[in-house]
């Protein structure tokens, strides 16, 4: 038990250096077993938001088959830990975990997924959210698809960007 | 100067392979300078350049605009607006 203690409080200390964990992979992910990792040997958090991103079976009046993610490695992971870092520092969040799929992937896979502890959950849910809306706009990966009309590059989504957009102009009232 | 190049997603597709390496004219020294020397480069660089809409730019892994001097050693990306998550 005080081995199983001290494993657990070192894996706490080594996170908790930066706080933003990035990791991309081909492999699934299992929510659950991320969310206890996250919060082992951290009894200040109170709160654990989390997105999941999952593929569909349709998308822009097709129907998908199949999903094959590219990225920019290197690129890729340095955008997704300065997302991350630039999210804890404004809402003072404990931990941020971004793990992202790349490869082949089908309509129920799951794509992505972050998850934010921290004491409440107002900056939990506000740093997921933001999370997400610049990996959207900012991090280097692309989906190509397999649609019943053929393969097509995904294109960008104006709402998306919206989306970005919206967390410069209140930055003043959520940076306190 | 020598520099990298990458292509990626649509982009790559089009020129027909992820990277280059080129030495460069004394005269090419910013990423539109860049852009403008593959973009008459003749195939598969032209049509490439000319075919993709929305070219996005990232010297040395950080996005960069088309007024980023380049240095030697770069490592300059070309790709479209990305969309993962």
């Amino acid at each position: 038990m005080a081995l199983e203690n001290q494993a657990s409080v070192a894996a706490a200390a080594a996170n908790s250096l930066s706080g933003v964990t990035v990791r991309i992979q081909h492999e699934d992910f299992d929510v659950s077993a991320e969310i206890a990792r996250l919060r082992a040997g951290k009894p200040q958090i109170g709160a654990v938001a989390t997105f999941i991103g999952v593929a569909r079976d349709c998308n822009e009046g097709a129907t998908v088959t199949g999903l094959v993610l590219e990225h920019y490695p290197g690129m890729t992971e340095r955008a997704l830990q300065e997302i991350g870092a630039q999210a804890r520092q404004r809402w003072g969040v404990i931990d941020i975990l971004i793990v992202h799929r790349i490869g082949e992937l089908q309509p129920l896979d799951q794509i992505v997924l972050v998850a934010v502890t921290g004491a409440h959950r107002g900056e939990a849910f506000a740093a997921c959210e933001f999370v997400m809306d610049y990996l959207k706009t900012d991090a280097p990966f692309w989906k190509r698809e397999v649609t019943s009309q053929g393969a097509r590059w995904v294109e960008t989504r104006a709402t998306d960007e919206d989306a970005r957009a919206r967390w410069a102009g209140d930055a003043d009232v959520n940076d306190q | 100067m020598n520099v990298t190049v990458l292509y990626f997603a649509r982009l790559r597709e089009a020129v027909g392979h992820g990277r280059d390496q080129f030495a460069l004219p004394a005269d090419v020294t910013t990423v539109a300078q860049l852009r403008a020397w593959l973009a008459v480069r003749g195939a598969p660089w032209s049509g490439a350049f000319g075919e993709v809409k929305r070219i996005r730019v990232a010297v040395d892994q950080t996005m960069a605009g088309d007024d980023a001097r380049l240095h030697e050693g770069a490592e300059v990306a070309f790709f479209p607006p990305v969309t993962g998550g």
